[in-house]
């Protein structure tokens, strides 16, 4: 059995070697790209059907980003949309003969989380200037400044481990189903990875809205806004 | 035992005992999150919302122990 932590090239492109996970990825978000940009040119005021479907998705994940940050959602609704979206195909691939799932390897779900990384400080440091996000570091006392740093890593790592353990062990759960029972019996499986697909890109949206919801917020809630 | 043996048991170790623990606390936070749908439908939102997030802090220790698990059986530093 190869190993599932090991990604081999397909090819070379001069010293870069690309593998069938970057490929299906590229796939994916050129698909995703050319879609958004046809779908929205020609916007009208009175909405087609397929603006009005378009319309529905934004303003579903703008209604999701406004009840947890409590905010405008406007400037967080690309970064969370984009992720949500991606993930959502990004996972059910699957289901296409021939194709994998890119977020079952490990660079996809490093380069996702990595995202998440550095948007917590783009819109951390954007919210409250860079002294006073840094400010947050060691707040209540600077004894805590290394478990904060230490809490940062992990969770970026936690997030990493997240979508790929669960992506790439079910494929890993099918794989022992396929090659014990024949045909009918894989089937149901694979409709319960379609619905674990979308449970993990939902809560990877939530976590990087939460995570970044944290970094814009720094003063300590008051009585009356408590997040319930 | 050689070292493959001992890491292939520690795998099946890792993933036994480590998801035991994850496994009750994902039913403690499901019941009582069941529980608190049940006397106050109106926040169902809010409260499934703030249960998929728990779910999924609880669900890392879970993945912690597959990926010491995987790491024993495919990466692993002393077998060679």
């Amino acid at each position: 059995m190869s190993s599932p932590l090991v990604e081999t090239p397909l090819f070379h492109l001069g010293p870069v070697p690309i593998a069938g996970s970057v490929l299906t990825s590229f796939a994916i978000t050129a698909v995703l790209g050319a879609s958004s940009y046809f779908l929205t040119r020609r916007l009208a005021l009175k909405p087609s059907t397929t603006q009005a479907a378009v319309e529905l998705v934004v303003s579903v994940v703008d209604d999701q980003v406004r009840d947890v940050l409590r905010r405008d959602p406007a400037p967080y609704t690309p970064l969370v949309g984009t992720l949500f979206i991606y993930l959502i195909v990004a996972n059910s691939i699957e289901v296409v003969p021939m194709l994998h799932s890119p977020t079952a390897r490990l660079e996809t779900t490093m380069a996702l989380a990595l995202i998440v990384f550095f948007s917590v400080y783009f819109y951390g440091i954007r919210a409250n200037g860079l002294r006073g996000y840094l400010r947050h570091f060691i707040e209540p006392s600077p004894l805590i400044a290394p478990i904060h740093i230490l809490s940062e890593a992990t969770r970026t790592f936690a997030l990493m481990m997240r979508l790929l353990g669960n992506i790439m062990s079910h494929g890993l759960v099918l794989a022992i189903v396929v090659s014990l029972a024949g045909l009918l019996v894989p089937i149901p499986v694979m409709a319960f990875g379609l619905f674990v697909g979308l449970v993990q890109a939902y809560i990877f949206a939530i976590l990087a809205t939460v995570y970044v919801g944290a970094a814009v917020e720094t003063e300590p809630p008051t009585s009356k806004e408590v997040r319930t | 035992m050689t070292v493959q043996a001992w890491s292939i048991l520690g795998a099946v170790v890792a993933v036994c005992f480590g998801a035991i623990g994850p496994a009750f606390a994902e039913g403690r936070a499901i019941a009582s999150a069941m529980e608190a749908i049940a006397r106050q439908p109106e926040a169902g939102g809010t409260i499934s919302r703030t249960l998929f997030v728990g779910l999924a802090m609880i669900e890392a220790i879970a993945i912690y122990c597959l990926v010491i698990a995987l790491v024993l059986l495919f990466a692993n530093p002393f077998a060679h």
